[in-house]
């Protein structure tokens, strides 16, 4: 006797823990099996884009920070990145290392959450992600010791830094920089050949590599499927063509894969922290600018390779004291476009972690 | 480094395959006509090269007297750039062809656009809109919306 039976469509969130903040997937079932996904997104919108048009190019820089709040350095700077390019100024180089480091010890701090927060979705209840947290809390202690906030930052400037780091800040980097090649063993131990992790993640999420490039994935995610592309070493930006470290790519593009390239890039961040400190020069950390920042009429679109992606801003100056449009790329929002095909066909909790594995913070999904 | 492709040399060949689809031309940018978009999308994916395969970055401005719409390319094959744009004339049902069959990418971009500035993308598959919610008042990204 054939049953009939019918799809049944089922809110995940906005309040559902596994999805990172207030973020809803309309899901379509035909039993356990996912037919259709729709991301409906928007909860946390608070119209960044709109602010910026009524605030001087200074004072949308505190405003990034709470866009991706898991890296609010790396928005910083890849807002007065894109400022820089319009108004064509300067940096010295003190400025540019110093710059790089924050870059990479926030690399490696969202590399952990997003790490963390994936294995938790999978069930492992807050066992390996309280490791994490304890390495992200040293890095919290030399960010704090730098600008005196653990997680929105306001560090950068126009033109520079807002400050020198303290002289104490650099020992204390230098210590960390030698700990955590073992702490990221200690993951691997714990990690990397877990029957569990491996049964969860391997063939599953499969985002394959012509998808991901025409659906403009970024980041961990496009590197994941094997696309040899970091805007690090295809379109340098600071320092980065004066130190060497090595592009992590996967294979089958599954949640392996994306999990692999981020505990491989979190060794090549230490690596470029390594190298930074050694070459680090000395002298100012600020080109000496006018109060307001009135960059020339043009536009400009600065990109850098976030931990989560390519984070642009797209900034239009009509000369005025605020820019005319200041749009901003997302990794996470662009990310979440193949979301879809990588779960259909499979079951309702493989799409827990794919969408852990893609890592999205919702304050840079909604702006 | 990504080399910035000029828009002047990626004209000629758009203009020798498509010849009203060209508009405007400077050492940046290329303008081409709105209704032509997804022809020259798709030449500008498929030529060898060209080659490219990676829309970064789609977005939209108000200039008060017309909109235009902003296509940032790369080819990751070739590892250059181009800026492809379109103007829209008016401020009254605004209708630009989607680029969606061409990159996936413009998925979400599109709806974005459609929500904050009001361009309605034909031919997209979901066009509804993707950060405020169904009913909200005007498009906020608007120069006069406040």
């Amino acid at each position: 006797m054939a049953l009939k039976t019918e799809p049944i469509v089922v809110n995940m969130g906005p309040q559902h823990p596994s999805t990172h903040g207030v973020f809803r997937m309309r899901v379509t079932f035909d039993g356990e099996i996912i037919k259709d996904l729709e991301p409906v997104m928007g909860y946390l919108h608070r119209g960044v884009e709109k602010l910026a048009e009524s605030r001087t190019y200074t004072q949308f820089i505190p405003l990034t920070d709470r866009l991706d709040y898991l890296a609010s350095m790396t928005n910083n700077l890849a807002y007065v990145l894109a400022v820089e390019k319009l108004g064509n100024i300067e940096v010295p180089p003190r400025a540019q290392y110093l710059r790089v480091i924050m870059a990479e010890m926030m690399r490696i701090s969202s590399h952990l959450m997003a790490v963390g927060f994936m294995i938790n979705d999978m069930g492992a209840f807050y066992t390996p992600l309280l490791y994490m947290y304890r390495e992200r809390e040293k890095l919290l202690d030399l960010f704090e010791m730098v600008c005196g906030q653990r997680l929105t930052y306001n560090y950068m400037r126009i033109g520079g830094l807002s400050h020198d780091v303290p002289p104490e800040f650099l020992p204390a980097l230098k210590k960390f920089v030698t700990e955590m090649p073992g702490f990221i063993d200690e993951y691997d131990q714990l990690l990397k050949e877990n029957e569990i992790l491996l049964a969860r993640t391997k063939g599953v999420g499969i985002l394959s590599k012509e998808l991901a490039i025409n659906s403009s994935a970024s980041g961990p995610v496009l590197r994941g499927s094997g696309v040899k592309w970091d805007i690090r070493k295809a379109d340098p930006y600071l320092v980065y063509d004066k130190l060497n470290f090595e592009i992590p790519t996967g294979t089958v593009g599954d949640i392996y894969d994306r999990y692999w390239v981020r505990m491989v890039e979190m060794r090549q961040s230490v690596r470029i922290l390594e190298q930074a400190i050694e070459q680090l020069p000395a002298g100012e950390v600020r080109t000496a600018l006018p109060h307001l920042v009135r960059p020339p009429c043009g536009e400009a679109y600065g990109h850098i390779e976030a931990p989560k992606g390519e984070l642009g801003f797209y900034i239009i100056s009509d000369t005025g004291v605020a820019p005319y449009r200041c749009h901003i790329r997302a990794p996470s929002l662009i990310n979440l476009t193949a979301l879809k095909d990588m779960v259909v066909g499979r079951m309702l909790a493989d799409a827990i972690i794919t969408l852990g594995s893609i890592d999205i913070v919702l304050g840079e999904v909604d702006r | 480094m990504t080399i910035p492709l000029s828009g002047r040399d990626v004209a000629q060949k758009v203009a020798e395959q498509f010849p009203k689809a060209v508009n405007l031309c400077d050492g940046a940018c290329l303008w081409v006509e709105p209704v032509s978009i997804v022809e020259v999308a798709r030449y500008l994916r498929d030529t060898p090269g060209l080659d490219f395969d990676y829309l970064v970055n789609l977005t939209a401005v108000d200039f008060w007297e017309h909109f235009e719409v902003v296509y940032h390319l790369v080819s990751i094959k070739r590892n250059h750039s181009l800026v492809l744009r379109c103007q829209l004339q008016g401020r009254q049902e605004l209708v630009m062809p989607s680029v969606v069959e061409v990159w996936r990418g413009a998925d979400f971009q599109e709806r974005e656009i459609y929500d904050m500035l009001g361009i309605r993308f034909s031919n997209h598959p979901n066009l509804r809109r993707l950060l405020t919610w169904e009913g909200f008042p005007g498009h906020p990204l608007r120069k006069d919306w406040l």
